[in-house]
C-alpha cells in the first residue's frame, strides 16, 4: 500500500473526530472523538515517515502520544472537578461564563 | 516501509495480502469511528473508539513501525482508555447524550463544515507530492527500536527532556484538580465507636440488599414494601416454637425495647430456649 492510502484514512478519521467534537454534547465523548484527531494526525506521521525511509516521522508521532496521555489526565481530571461542582458532564450545562 | 518491505519482499501473494488486511482495517476503522459518533452511550464510544485504535495499531505495525504498534496498544488501547472507562464509571455508566440540539441547526453546520475541510484535505493531499515508500537509509540503524532510541536520544534528547517536564506538569495538575478538602474533621475511631453505641445498634449492619432490622436467622426479612416475609425463615424453626411472629413495620428503638421486655436477647443467633 503506497502512504497516500494511509493519508487518506488520516484524513477522513481526522474528519471523523471534527465532527465529533462539534456535535455532541457529552464532555467526555468530546475528549474521545479529539483522541481520534490525534490518532489520525499518528497515521499521517508514519505515512509520512515510511514515504521519506527515516524514523523522524515515528519520533513525532510518539511524542504526539506522550502529550496526548498528559492532556487526557489533566482533561478527565477538569471533568471530575466540574462534574462534582455541577452534577452534569454535559458542556451545556458549563455555562457560566456565557454572555 | 522499512522493516514491513524486507518483511513482504518477493512474491505478489504478500502484496495481495497486505492490501487485502488494509482495506478491511479501513473499513473496520472508518465503520467504528462513524459508530462513535453515533451512538448515545458513552461506554459505547469508548469500545468503537478501542476498535479504531487496535486497527491503527495494526497499520503502523504494517508500515515498518513495531515500536509505535505497541506503544498504541499498551499506552493507549491500555491506559488511556482504561482512563476514559473510570471517568465514565464515576460519572455515571448510564448517562446518555441528550438528543436535543441546543443551536438551531448546528448539527447541518457540522456536517457542511467537515464536508468543506474533507475536499480541502483530500485536495491536500491529491496535490502533494507523496511518493511510494522507500525503503529504511542505513542512518536508521539495524532496526526500528535501535534507530528510534538513537533518534530520540541525540537529535530529539531536548524535547524528550520537554515531555517529562510536561508529564510530571500533567500528574501535579491532576492531583491538584482532583484533591478535595475537607470541610469537617475526620472523626476519630473513639468518635466513631462512641456514635454506633448510640445507635443502640451494636451488630453489624445487614449487607445490601438484604431488607432486615436484625440478621438472626429466625427473624424474617422486611420486603421493599414493609411487610414481612415468611419465605425468609426456615421452615424447621416453626415446628420447634423458636420462629419470631412476624413484626409490624416499627422504629428500631421501640422493637428493640420489646424484644427486651420479652426476655429474648437480641442476639444474632444461636439461642438456647428451643
Amino acid at each position: 500500500m503506497s502512504p497516500v492510502h494511509y493519508v487518506a484514512l488520516s484524513a477522513i478519521l481526522f474528519v471523523i473526530g471534527a465532527v465529533g467534537v462539534l456535535v455532541r454534547r457529552n464532555a467526555i465523548v468530546i475528549f474521545m472523538c479529539v483522541e481520534l484527531m490525534l490518532n489520525a494526525c499518528n497515521l499521517a506521521f508514519v505515512a509520512f515517515a515510511s514515504m521519506h525511509g527515516n524514523l523522524d516521522g515515528q519520533v513525532i508521532a510518539f511524542f504526539v502520544m506522550v502529550v496526548a496521555a498528559a492532556e487526557v489526565v489533566v482533561g478527565l481530571a477538569i471533568l471530575m472537578a466540574i462534574y462534582r461542582a455541577r452534577r452534569s458532564a454535559s458542556v451545556d450545562d458549563a455555562n457560566l461564563l456565557k454572555y | 516501509m522499512n522493516h514491513a518491505h524486507v518483511l513482504a519482499s518477493g512474491t505478489n501473494t504478500d502484496e495481495v495480502a497486505r492490501e487485502t488486511i488494509f482495506w478491511i482495517l479501513c473499513v473496520a476503522s472508518i465503520g467504528a469511528a462513524l459508530a462513535m459518533i453515533l451512538v448515545r452511550r458513552a461506554v459505547h464510544c469508548a469500545m468503537m473508539l478501542a476498535v479504531v485504535m487496535l486497527a491503527l495499531a495494526t497499520m503502523y505495525a504494517m508500515q515498518g513501525a513495531p515500536f509505535l504498534a505497541f506503544v498504541q496498544i499498551i499506552v493507549y488501547t491500555g491506559a488511556v482508555l482504561m482512563l476514559f472507562l473510570f471517568v465514565i464509571m464515576l460519572i455515571g455508566v448510564s448517562s446518555e447524550d441528550s438528543v436535543t440540539e441546543t443551536i438551531k441547526g448546528q448539527r447541518l453546520a457540522a456536517g457542511l463544515v467537515a464536508i468543506g475541510f474533507f475536499v480541502i484535505l483530500i485536495l491536500g493531499v491529491g496535490h502533494a507530492a507523496l511518493g511510494p515508500a522507500t525503503p529504511a537509509t542505513a542512518a536508521n540503524g539495524t532496526d526500528n527500536l535501535s534507530g528510534l532510541a538513537t533518534l530520540i536520544f541525540t537529535t530529539y534528547v531536548f524535547p524528550f527532556e520537554v515531555t517529562g517536564a510536561l508529564l510530571i506538569t500533567a500528574a501535579l495538575g491532576a492531583m491538584v484538580l482532583a484533591h478535595r478538602e475537607r470541610t469537617t474533621p475526620r472523626p476519630t475511631q473513639r468518635q466513631l465507636a462512641a456514635r454506633r453505641l448510640e445507635s443502640g445498634h451494636m451488630a453489624p449492619d445487614p449487607p445490601s440488599g438484604v431488607y432486615a432490622l436484625h440478621d438472626a436467622a429466625d427473624r424474617p426479612a422486611l420486603l421493599p414494601d414493609g411487610t414481612t416475609s415468611d419465605l425468609s425463615v426456615s421452615t424447621v424453626l416453626a415446628p420447634r416454637g423458636v420462629a419470631e411472629e412476624p413484626p409490624s413495620v416499627r422504629p428500631r428503638k421501640e422493637q428493640d425495647a420489646i424484644t427486651a421486655e420479652g426476655g429474648r436477647e437480641p442476639a444474632p443467633s444461636g439461642r438456647a430456649d428451643a
